[in-house]
């Protein structure tokens, strides 16, 4: 118990995780269902978006969790290459998929709210811009994983394809941003960044409590997830390399 | 049921959109966390037994 | 170094394809594009330094999977890699000879295939300057994703994959330059980030790419 690296042995990881995970779902669920009921049935509309608002519930957790899951693959990438822990290069691989899901629910649901209320499902926005880069970051994270078949490969070429990639995503949020205002030069302030801000300013409480109780259960859905797709990963892992001693008897 | 007014399909599609994707990564998540276990403990006892 | 140098530049050339294949798709690309738009050429000259960059780029991503593929499948890049010369001077070299040979004449030509689409005379000089600028970050960052996907048997689709997110930032602002000058606005700021991103790119990821080559070499 002396270090956070004794979770990275497999069977430990494995041991652990086994005992958090009913905690973590059941958590995962029951916050989701308070926020996601309370924000759908409990709220009142906004006098600007009338019943669209109730999207955010949605949206912005699944965005927060988009970024969020680059992030945390970025850091898991990094253990990789410092410490050389698989199980740190299995979690990125397990937490590719779910990110890539949460890129595409903020894409869809951002555009079926930009349907009513900007009149056009898709803008060139600078947000919405980034989001698909970053989508075409996870596709591209996600085929180098699936073509490589030797395992240590695979994690080194994805691992730093993750730094890599960090850098250009950054990097392309900001180009986006310059772009964007060459197209409309002088345009209002960001429309979707506004509905945070409406939120917060004028009628804070009723809608950020559950939205923040639903952004909470996001984390622990992914949470959750990222345990269970590790320890996937973690015996695919195992039964590989028993198949491949078997077949070298 | 919540009067939703004349956005009601906007936000019931995203919310089905968004919950059935979430579930469909849960339930592709949960299979494939059964059928590599039960491979792995089948060729675990394979090994046992043979080696 | 030099010798390495002359010697891709040697194959790409020999070999027929590496060389002339980039420019003439380049070239079907500018063609299809006023099929594809209509032949409105007022609306054809306002697309053209995008049309003109987007096909330098993927001409550009034709020619990667040359970098390595060849010398990997003949063994010559074991060789190289147990050379005296460090592995990232290599990997710079090999991507000084993307350059040459398929980013260069893809900066020369794209005034030729400038008049084809129409482009205002105003945007002939700020094309060319970032075309010349960007296109070397094209090839660095093309031999990042060469190293890559080096060791597998189909990497040709998943180089594109792996690559062309990588090209957003340098598309963004070689493309945004050109169209800027010839609106007349200020391009000094899509200049200098532009400029920014090649060298920036030229210093550090050598690093990566030769990082990942020995990865995949072992």
């Amino acid at each position: 118990m002396s270090s956070i690296w004794e979770y990275a042995n497999p069977k430990k990881f494995i041991a652990t995780t086994n005992r958090l995970l009913p905690w973590v779902t059941g958590l995962a669920v029951v916050l989701m269902a308070v926020g996601l009921v309370w924000g759908f049935f409990f709220t009142p509309d906004d006098f600007r978006q009338g019943s669209t608002v109730k999207i955010i519930y949605i949206h912005v957790p699944a965005a927060m969790m988009a970024i969020n899951t680059w992030a945390m693959m970025l850091v898991t990438s990094l253990v990789w290459i410092v410490r050389r822990h698989h199980v740190s290069a299995l979690a990125a691989r397990a937490a590719a998929p779910i990110g890539a899901v949460m890129t595409v629910i903020a894409l869809a649901t951002g555009a079926i709210w930009g349907q009513p209320m900007w009149g056009t499902w898709w803008e060139w926005d600078p947000r919405l811009t980034s989001f698909l880069i970053l989508f075409l970051f996870y596709l591209g994270y996600i085929a180098l994983w699936s073509a490589i078949e030797e395992d240590d490969t695979a994690a080194d070429l994805t691992s730093i394809l993750c730094l890599v990639g960090s850098v250009f995503a950054i990097l392309s949020r900001y180009a986006v941003n310059f772009w964007n205002q060459g197209l409309h030069q002088g345009s209002s302030v960001l429309r979707a960044g506004a509905l945070m801000g409406d939120t917060e300013e004028r009628v804070s409480n009723v809608f950020a409590t559950p939205l923040f109780i639903s952004m909470a259960g996001f984390v622990m859905l992914f949470i959750a997830l990222v345990f269970l797709r590790t320890q996937t990963e973690i015996r695919a892992r195992r039964m590989r390399a028993l198949l491949a001693r078997e077949r070298m008897q | 049921m919540p009067d939703l007014g004349k956005y009601a399909d906007a936000v019931l599609s995203s919310y089905a959109v968004s919950l059935g994707l979430i579930l469909a990564l849960v339930v592709l998540s949960v299979a494939r966390a059964r059928r590599v276990r039960t491979a792995l403990e089948e060729v675990e006892a394979r090994v046992k037994k043979h080696g | 170094m030099i010798a390495l140098l002359l010697r891709d530049l040697r194959l790409a050339i020999r070999a027929g394809g590496g060389f002339g294949l980039g420019l003439a798709f380049f070239l079907i690309v500018v063609v299809l594009v006023p099929f594809g738009v209509g032949p409105n050429s007022s609306l054809l000259s306002k697309i053209a330094p995008g049309i003109l960059w987007l096909g330098a780029l993927l001409a550009c991503l034709l020619s990667l999977d040359r970098i390595f593929a060849l010398d990997w499948e003949d063994g010559s890049l074991d060789l190289l890699a147990t050379a005296p010369l460090p592995l990232e001077a290599i990997v710079s070299v090999k991507a000084l000879a993307h350059w040459l040979t398929t980013g260069l004449p893809l900066v020369i030509a794209a005034p030729v295939f400038g008049v084809l689409l129409n482009l205002p005379a105003a945007g002939y000089g700020p094309l060319v300057i970032s075309l010349l600028i960007g296109t070397p970050a094209l090839s660095v960052i093309g031999t990042f994703g060469a190293a890559l996907t080096v060791g597998l048997k189909r990497g040709g689709l998943l180089l594109s994959l792996l690559v062309l997110p990588l090209y957003v930032p340098t598309l963004i602002f070689g493309a945004e330059m050109a169209r800027r000058s010839i609106e007349g606005l200020t391009a000094q700021t899509s200049l200098l980030m532009l400029a920014g991103i090649t060298f920036a790119v030229i210093a550090l990821l050598p690093f990566a790419s030769a990082a990942v080559l020995r990865v995949n070499l072992r």
